[in-house]
């Protein structure tokens, strides 16, 4: 047990990889064998987390359960990760949503069921290790690594588009991320010039004096490539096509995790590495994210595909959650933070929900739809749930979110962006309802008459996901306590953020200087 | 039990009831659903009695307790507890939720007996009973949003309830989306008082902590507007929304959709005046921003005549009483907005009473009728429903306002500050006046086509018409009495100083509203003759046109003159509506989605990065022209240039 707890992320990020390589040597006709070994892997890769959550101390606002070891020893460049308030939940929702999926596609995925479950695990190890990683380098090769399982995902078992979209994906995303890998190693040559010595570790990166300029071309260096995998509005074309295409696990995910890639980017990076840029930028941000808010919902309400609307509902949410970041305080971030998490949940639900009756009708047309909720009364309240948590009614996870992001919204000078951002309450339930009364309510058409409720099955992948929703929403305290210390700290003085290292594991950690630790790990040249 | 421990109870029961008959009522069947839910209502309401009592033993200085759950949120700067307060104010409307809520619950034993979706309907109900306790009780202003939008869900819930009608789901859709734009505006005043305590380190939204930092408020602003008239109005915006004033209040006459109870609860009895509650909550706020104390005022004066005028031609027994519901709580907002705010909150109480009983003896009359809603079909039900006759003749008599019942006393201490307040006018009181004339009107003209006369309906059809079970009568029994007492709450002031009573209400909230709004003046008699002669016309004027000549209102529309086929026609507000603001939205959203989404953005990125890759293409092939010499030296000179820079830069 002392390797697993000195090596915890390390175990957890590789654990799915060691899963896919396993079903990778199982016979492809072996169909049930293949979806239940991928549960049991992403499984126990959730298991893991909560035992990371568990033993994480919430009050402390520096870096938990780190591990630095040498890995290209003489360029600086390590295998060193960890977690803080920042980024925990968002390793839990990770392992959290992975099994989910792999539940779900059991009826979904009939053909190629090998390689399917294969890039969904390579793909659960590409992500935690994007969420853990404090090396700049390891942080790009997962961020990278990420691209390739989704890449297969949409393109092999997605829809009739599914190679135009995939392809969009990726192009987009590549495209976005060139610019960061040279501002990437930018910093770190820059840290040689300045230090001595090479270090892309971030806690290192963080000490560098760059000058406005420098830090301006960085700073948009790194924004695009977040922006695109946010997606930031205009940058978010190819995000409707990738989720109409994909199959069901695959939005999810994307949805879930992979967008907010974007956002811990900028939360975990592109801000705190240039500040006085994003500081400088901010207005600009803050314009793009509230555009991004109404004109995701104005686009929403006339969608006649449920996944295409949900997919530009995902544009006005994830707007919430730049506009909370950029307003640079606590309360924002947090909001910022939170809204990540539930919109991971509620719209990871919604797609979810989607795939149920897609599986028994292979239309996502809303016209197709309607009474639902007179045949499948489960379907309906469940539906009820992920829709109201979504539109942000107090008491469900996504009010706490929007609350928060809005009242620091008001905080700005200028008020234009608190006023029009809450015009975002009112268009998100507006098509929202719309769609809920088009699929549940009125009279239930010849088409929908036969169609069963959810199965075990599907209530055992759908209840836990909604139960989060209801919980995060009446007691969100229970996970602000994981966040809040790591958000006082990043929104105090974000000129001199710096990282600091805990010891663990031990009851009450001692707070070490990231310099220090990092001194003794850094090999000797 | 201590204070703090039934408060809890008070709100946690009916949560427990929804969830108990939510989550296991089609195990636990049918009728126990319903039991289950009249229970809990009662256990909530001996809580709220004793809870109230409790408080009334303290001392008038003392009396508010704060019941903390846990902590809702902590952001570091904003901290919100789950945690809900009672005091004078909240006190009366846990007892009138509760108790009013315990009736209609019961009513609706008879009423959906014979409904397959019983079990949801009473979950629903309970539901909302515990969000309107969370919204009267909480603490600070996030959790009476919390309520604020839970009661709105309800509503959405139950307006829609019988959902295979598309009509009436989308009933409940307008009802939520309309209530949302008030919540976003309510939303946008509670982060604008936040602000302005935040900006001097102490940033709180719990309603004492606002109260206390009121200096705070007072010097802050927003823009070129004192902080103060901003939050008012953004709260009052909202108010609109719940509580269906103009411009918001085109949900309500759509929400007669749901179950005749259910309008009687949420959209007439309690949902709904929880603006007027939310204003006087926050009175020392508005008295901080005299302007929107006017409009308010005049708002209400407004609302109250429209609503009337559209009650006068109305013609569906739910729609008159949903407009006079509009009407009615357009007089709250005029007590409120006048500094009334006793008077608001006793119109509050009283309307309960009345408004609660005349919509559940419209559930009787429709229950009796087998579903018909049209009053030109009616007439002659007297001797058919002896009980329902009589209640709903107590009910109308009091929101006529003729003496001595409870809605005379209520809404003759609204015009009587509209006359008299500091805040008031003459014009205001006008307006009041003009409004209850035709509240007496439309009223007894309902009255009379549905219970006098001769019958309109076939003769198989009236020989069905049969009195509803002692279950549902015997709640209107119990409001009728209240009905007809309830004034006694709040005797008028000249009343009671020449009897010596107290004024109970008035005493009860003076720790609430230190500010008395007005004295007692020498024209008290007068204006109470004015307001019994002109309910006295309205009555009179309506059983001369009714009882007397027995017209009936025609069905044609092509036959009305042009103002009454307008008031039949809503004023054309929801067409109206629907061309300014409906179409552009969608509109808009098929601009941006089709031309601007599809044709602009996705072309400029899916082609621009190409078209500069081939611009760059094009200029680098220039170097690849086959010149070896070029190359030569392009070779000679980049290999120099990576020597020089490792040895001179790297070491």
């Amino acid at each position: 047990m002392t390797f697993l707890s000195q090596n915890l992320l390390t175990v957890l990020v590789f654990l799915p990889a060691v899963g896919a390589l396993a079903l990778a040597l199982m016979p492809s006709e072996e169909k049930p064998l293949l979806r239940w070994s991928a549960v049991a892997f992403s499984g126990l890769a959730f298991v893991l987390s909560l035992g990371l959550l568990n033993e994480f101390h919430g009050s402390f606002p520096s870096l938990q359960f780190v591990e630095s070891r040498p890995w290209i020893a003489e360029w600086g460049i390590t295998w060193f990760v960890g977690v803080d308030g920042l980024s925990i939940l968002l390793v839990v929702l990770t392992a959290f949503l992975t099994p989910v999926v792999a539940l779900s596609a059991f009826s979904a995925v009939e053909e190629g069921v090998k390689g399917y479950y294969v890039s969904l695990l390579m793909l659960e190890t590409a992500m935690l290790g994007a969420l853990v990683a404090l090396d700049i380098f390891l942080f790009y090769v997962f961020w990278e690594l990420m691209l390739i399982p989704m890449f297969f995902l949409i393109g092999v078992w997605g829809g009739p588009r599914r190679i135009y979209a995939a392809v969009k994906f990726m192009l987009f995303t590549l495209v976005g991320s060139l610019p960061m890998l040279v501002a990437v190693l930018y910093i770190y040559f820059a840290h040689k010039a300045q230090a001595g010595s090479y270090s892309a570790a971030l806690p290192d990166l963080l000490t560098l004096k760059l000058s406005p300029t420098e830090q301006l071309w960085l700073f948009a260096a790194f924004a695009l490539a977040f922006a695109v995998k946010v997606p930031l509005f205009p940058l978010h074309t190819w995000l409707p096509d990738a989720h109409v295409e994909a199959p069901t696990g695959g939005s999810v995910i994307l949805a879930g995790v992979l967008l907010k890639m974007g956002t811990y980017g900028f939360v975990r990076f592109a801000v705190p590495l240039f500040p006085g840029a994003a500081r400088e930028a901010a207005p600009v941000m803050l314009t793009l994210a509230v555009i991004g808010i109404v004109y995701g919902a104005l686009v929403s309400l006339v969608q006649t595909d449920i996944k295409k609307l949900v997919a530009y509902s995902s544009v006005s949410h994830l707007g919430y959650v730049m506009l909370g970041i950029f307003t640079l305080e606590v309360a924002g971030l947090q909001g910022a933070l939170y809204g990540m998490i539930s919109h991971g949940l509620t719209t990871g639900a919604l797609f979810l929900l989607i795939g149920v009756i897609y599986e028994r009708r292979h239309t996502r047309q809303i016209d197709e739809f309607g009474g639902l909720a007179r045949q499948m009364p489960v379907y309906a309240v469940l539906l009820m749930f992920a829709t109201l948590g979504s539109v942000g009614l107090p008491g469900l996870s996504g009010f706490v979110g929007e609350f928060l992001v809005l009242l620091s919204a008001f905080s700005l000078s200028s008020k234009v962006y608190v006023v029009l951002a809450s015009t975002g309450l009112v268009f998100g339930a507006l098509y929202m309802l719309w769609l809920v009364h088009k699929v549940l309510w009125g009279p239930l058409g010849p088409k929908n008459q036969k169609l069963p409720d959810v199965s075990a099955r599907e209530i055992a992948y759908l209840a836990p996901v909604i139960v989060m929703i209801v919980w995060m929403g009446v007691f969100p305290n229970t996970w602000m306590n994981t966040m809040r210390a790591s958000a006082e700290h990043w929104a105090r003085d974000l000129d001199h953020y710096r990282l600091t290292v805990t010891a663990r594991p031990g009851p009450a950690p001692a707070l070490l200087t990231a310099q220090s630790e990092h001194a003794s790990h850094r090999p000797a040249r | 039990m201590g204070l703090e421990t039934l408060i809890a109870l008070v709100v946690l029961l009916p949560l427990a009831g929804a969830a108990l008959n939510g989550f296991f009522g089609q195990l636990h069947g049918k009728r126990l659903s319903g039991y289950l839910a009249c229970a809990v209502m009662a256990a909530s309401f001996a809580c709220a009695a004793s809870a109230v009592a409790g408080l009334s033993g303290l001392s008038p200085a003392s009396r508010s307790v704060t019941s903390v759950l846990y902590t809702w949120m902590d952001a570091s700067s904003l901290r919100v507890e789950m945690a809900f307060t009672l005091d004078p104010l909240s006190g009366v409307m846990i007892l009138v939720v509760t108790g009013v809520g315990f009736l209609i619950h019961v009513y609706s034993l008879g009423y959906m007996a014979h409904d397959d979706g019983r079990v949801r309907y009473f979950s629903y109900l309970n539901l909302f009973v515990f969000f309107m306790l969370v919204l009267v009780l909480g603490a600070s202003m996030p959790v009476m949003f919390l309520g604020w939008e839970g009661v709105g869900l309800c509503s959405y819930l139950l307006i829609g309830f019988w959902f295979e009608d598309a009509a009436k789901a989308t009933a409940g859709k307008k009802a939520f989306l309309t209530n949302r734009v008030g919540d976003m505006f309510f939303a946008l005043g509670m982060f604008s008082l936040f602000w302005a305590t935040y900006q001097a380190g102490s940033g709180t939204l719990a309603f004492a902590g606002l109260k206390a930092n009121k200096h705070l408020i007072e010097q802050a602003t927003v823009g070129a507007v004192p902080l103060a008239t901003f939050a008012a109005l953004c709260l009052f915006i909202g108010a609109t929304g719940k509580s269906a004033q103009i411009p918001l209040y085109v949900w309500l006459p759509d929400a007669m959709a749901g179950p005749t109870p259910v309008s009687a609860l949420i959209h007439a009895a309690t949902m709904v005046t929880a603006g007027v509650y939310m204003v006087a909550r926050m009175s020392w706020l508005y008295q901080m921003a005299p302007g929107v104390m006017e409009l308010v005022a005049w708002i209400g004066a407004l609302t109250a005549l429209f609503a009337a005028a559209i009650g006068l031609a109305a013609t569906d027994i739910k729609k008159v009483l949903a407009y006079s519901t509009i009407s009615q709580l357009g007089y709250m907002f005029l007590g409120v907005g006048v500094g009334g705010y006793v008077a608001g909150i006793f119109h509050l109480v009283t309307h309960a009473f009345f408004k609660g009983l005349l919509f559940l003896g419209a559930g009787s009359v429709i229950h009796g009728c087998h579903g018909n809603q049209d009053i030109r079909k009616m007439g002659g039900l007297k001797d058919k429903m002896p009980w329902t006759f009589w209640t709903f003749l107590v009910a109308t008599w009091a929101i006529a306002g003729l003496p001595p019942f409870a809605g005379f006393v209520s809404k003759d201490e609204i015009l009587y500050e509209a006359y008299n307040s500091p805040h008031g006018s003459l014009a205001l009181w006008l307006a009041g006046v003009v409004a209850a004339v035709m509240t007496a009107f439309y009223m007894f003209r309902l009255f009379t086509l549905t219970f006098l006369g001769a019958p309109r309906m076939g003769k198989k059809d009236f020989d069905h018409v049969h009195e509803s079970p002692a279950v549902m009568t015997v709640p209107l029994a119990v409001l009728a009495g209240l009905s007809a007492v309830g004034g006694a709450l709040n005797l008028p002031g000249g009343i009671a100083h020449a009897l010596h009573l107290p004024r109970v209400l008035s005493d009860w909230l003076a720790p609430v509203f230190p500010v008395e709004a007005t004295a007692h003046a020498s024209n008290e008699w007068a204006l109470m003759g004015a307001s019994v002669l002109v309910a006295l016309a309205g009555t009179l004027g309506a059983l001369h046109v009714y009882y007397r000549q027995k017209t009936v209102p025609v069905a044609d529309n092509a036959r009305l003159t042009v103002p009454v086929r307008m008031a039949r026609d809503k004023f054309y507000v929801d067409e109206a509506y629907d061309i300014l603001i409906v179409k552009p939205v969608r509109g808009l959203g098929r601009f941006l989605a089709g031309p601007i989404d599809k044709r602009v953005i996705d072309r400029v990125l899916a082609e621009l990065p190409p078209a500069v890759a081939y611009w760059l293409s094009a200029r680098v092939t220039s170097l690849q022209n086959g010149n070896v010499q070029a190359y030569a030296v392009v070779l000679f000179g980049g290999t120099v240039a990576i020597l020089a820079y490792l040895t001179l830069y790297l070491r």
